[in-house]
């Protein structure tokens, strides 16, 4: 099963190696990472997606809190959460077809932010069903390119 | 004042109580070396760094205090790298400082760079690259912090040559560290211990499971305390041998894939096993579905990831083992479990640790005749394989502390160099390292540095001219094909050590054992006793690798 696993870590160079060396030297995998300042410069919150069943999830926990540098780990699978990704998409649009491409970002409430003669590039952010949803519709006119943020997650309400 | 990042270092060591460095120099640690010139603190000049970390960890398991060694950047780093890993994965407290090349050459493939930090991060508990002069001091103490509580281990400091250069005025040593990240957890949860309580008072054949953390958390006194209250058999890895006397009655020797047959049986048949400071290693468990199948399984661990990483846990106690042990002394009655003690005794008369006696030197001859030269009183270490599996069989540990052997990592070449850094923290005590002729010469170089320092160390080798555990395997799962396990071309080791200054003794009759064992005792030099041995003997009983702990091989006839 899929987790999302939220890491409270020290801003110091090095700990992103000691996460990502931690999950390749105990053949875990990461679908996806994701690490940012939080409003405490001194800390830093690494968002991974990983899977697995209870006991490797179980393990992936201990071994993270085991990390000097890690100060909290959380998995949010665990609570109600929100996730969330941002994503990037280049789309082959010419003329002829970006009113059609317009029409589905607006759908799935997206953003416009670039366009060119032959292409368009649209912003969304949401759910992996919203992501994949809009992926979908937009593969037939030619997907260039598509970056993703990977994921960010916090749980809901004052906890 | 005006001081050196250098003077800082050694400072800070001093202060932490270092009273001892086994290293090696080299260029970017020419300033550390300047300081070490004069000043008060011990360095053991070693002949090949991996020497250096082996001493450190045989120094910090005969004391339980943090080993410290010290290699320059580059090659010196890398050769430090099998030590470290021994430590890691047995959990020993050791401070690793290594040198680094400048600051501003940092990533620029320059003269003897290697990046250190990138290469050791799996196999040390923490490290440090310092970048700034005003961090060494609170690194230095946090590095002996983190390497000695919780679970212990290796911590490594990376010191770039600038660094050592750099100077400042009136530094300061921090007197406590705060690091907010790391609080292990100490003592046991009281529900737990309850619920433990409950379970070893109901149970009918409980055993006790003992590790090296036992030592690491300085705990033989309660648990042997917990035995006297209880009277649950005790049965040990490798590394826990020491941790409870050998010679008590209650005490199964050691279990898994070379352990007594009694000791596995006893294992396999319990309704309860109370492990304590082990961490259910494959070569204890054998097939782990088939683990004590019967037994509610206690816990006791300082490492949360330890517990249920292999077996599933029933009641799980993290903490300290000692504290853990006082807790539990205190609410613990005894179970009713004469029947199963008298079971235990049947396994004992019907299946003893035994060898056949008769044609040439026998290895574990030689171990019986060790134990009883020195009474049990004196620190052993030994190499990896047969000698190894025969020291732990047959010499029985008494006293905790003086069982040194890379038990996880399983590193040749560790018992000379660890006897060299047990004899330097136990200069009055007599130290033997029990070695094959394979993993003797795999350190045999540290015999310059025990003549330099007047460290009167032994070394048995139990010489078969095979690299026998290897053999054993090709003879029992590989038709006896002796794939390059054949040592064809040895040295003559009497006259290696006598050519390093040290007395060398062949020995290859049962007659001339105990004479040479207590030439070598009373001898004040490195003494190396190269006992010939029979080269086909095999270590039994023995679980294959994968199989259930009562399916044991044996070569009695």
């Amino acid at each position: 099963m899929r987790h999302t696993i939220s890491v409270l870590v020290e801003n110091r160079f090095g700990v992103l190696a000691r996460v990502a060396g931690l999950f390749s030297g105990r053949g875990y995998n990461i679908d996806s990472l994701c690490v940012g300042e939080t409003d405490d410069p001194t800390i830093s919150r690494m968002t991974i997606v990983t899977n697995g069943d209870n006991r490797i999830i179980e393990q992936i926990e201990k071994q993270l809190n085991k990390l000097i540098d890690v100060i909290k780990v959380m998995d949010v699978t665990k609570e109600d959460h929100v996730k969330r990704e941002l994503v990037l998409i280049k789309v082959a649009a010419d003329e002829g077809q970006r009113a059609r491409v317009i029409e589905i970002v607006e759908i799935f409430r997206g953003k416009i932010i670039d366009v060119s003669p032959k292409t368009m590039t649209v912003e969304i952010t949401g759910d992996e069903g919203k992501i994949n949803g809009i992926t979908e519709m937009l593969k037939p006119f030619g997907i260039k390119e598509l970056v993703r943020t990977g994921k960010v997650a916090v749980v809901r309400g004052e906890k | 004042m005006k001081y050196t990042g250098a003077q800082i270092l050694i400072e800070a060591l001093i202060r932490e109580g270092a009273d001892t460095i086994f290293g090696y120099p080299g260029g970017v640690l020419l300033p550390i070396f300047d300081v070490l010139y004069d000043a008060k603190i011990n360095f053991i000049l070693v002949r090949h760094e991996q020497g250096a970390a082996h001493a450190a960890d045989g120094y910090s398991r005969s004391t339980n205090r943090v080993g410290v060694c010290m290699a320059t950047s580059g090659p010196g780093a890398t050769n430090l790298i099998t030590g470290i890993a021994t430590a890691y994965m047995d959990s020993i407290p050791m401070v690793v400082i290594t040198g680094q090349v400048p600051t501003t050459m940092i990533g620029n493939d320059a003269f003897q760079e290697a990046d250190i930090i990138g290469i050791t991060r799996p196999i040390v508990k923490h490290s440090y690259l310092l970048k700034n002069v005003a961090d060494i001091s609170r690194v230095v103490k946090e590095a002996f912090w983190i390497a000695n509580t919780g679970r212990p281990g290796p911590v490594l400091i990376d010191i770039p040559k600038d660094i050592s250069t750099a100077v400042m005025t009136n530094p300061k040593y921090p007197q406590k560290v705060d690091i907010r990240s790391y609080n292990p957890t100490c003592l046991g949860h009281p529900m737990q211990i309850k619920k433990a309580v409950s379970a070893i008072a109901s149970s009918k054949k409980p055993v006790i499971y003992s590790g090296g953390g036992i030592m690491s958390s300085n705990a033989a006194e309660e648990l042997q305390k917990f035995v006297d209250i209880t009277g649950i058999p005790v049965t040990s890895t490798l590394l826990g041998l020491g941790g409870f006397p050998g010679t008590d009655p209650l005490f199964l020797g050691m279990l898994g894939m070379h352990g007594t047959k009694y000791a596995n049986y006893a294992i396999s048949n319990a309704d309860l096993v109370i492990a304590i400071g082990a961490r259910f290693d494959d070569r204890v468990t054998g097939k782990i579905d088939e683990f004590a199948p019967a037994a509610t399984i206690i816990h006791i661990d300082i490492d949360p990831s330890s517990i249920s990483k292999n077996v599933l846990v029933h009641i799980p106690i993290v903490g300290d083992a000692k504290h853990i042990l006082q807790q539990m002394n205190k609410e613990a009655t005894p179970p009713k479990i004469n029947e199963w003690i008298e079971q235990i005794e049947q396994w004992k008369k019907d299946c003893p640790l035994g060898y056949k006696k008769g044609g040439k030197l026998k290895p574990q001859f030689v171990i019986e005749k060790i134990y009883e030269v020195t009474g049990g009183n004196a620190i052993i270490t030994t190499e990896v394989g047969q000698n190894q599996m025969w020291a732990a069989q047959y010499y029985k540990f008494d006293y905790p502390k003086s069982f040194l052997s890379s038990g996880g990592l399983g590193t040749m070449g560790y018992g000379f160099p660890a006897a060299i850094g047990a004899q330097v923290a136990n200069p009055d005590m007599v130290v033997f390292d029990i070695a094959g002729d394979g993993s003797f010469q795999m350190n045999i170089q540290e015999l310059a540095t025990a003549i330099q320092y007047n460290l009167p160390v032994n070394v048995a080798i139990l010489n078969n001219h095979n690299l026998g555990m290897v053999r054993q395997w090709q003879e029992l799962f590989f038709n006896k094909r002796y794939s390059y396990t054949s040592m064809a071309v040895q040295p003559d080791f009497v006259k290696v050590a006598e050519a390093y200054g040290a007395e060398g003794i062949r020995v290859e009759t049962e007659a001339d054992v105990v004479p040479a064992l207590k030439r070598a005792i009373i001898s004040k030099k490195p003494v190396v006793l190269d006992f010939w041995v029979e080269e086909e003997e095999n270590v039994f009983p023995m679980v294959p690798a994968g199989a259930s702990l009562t399916q044991m091989l044996e070569g009695m006839a």
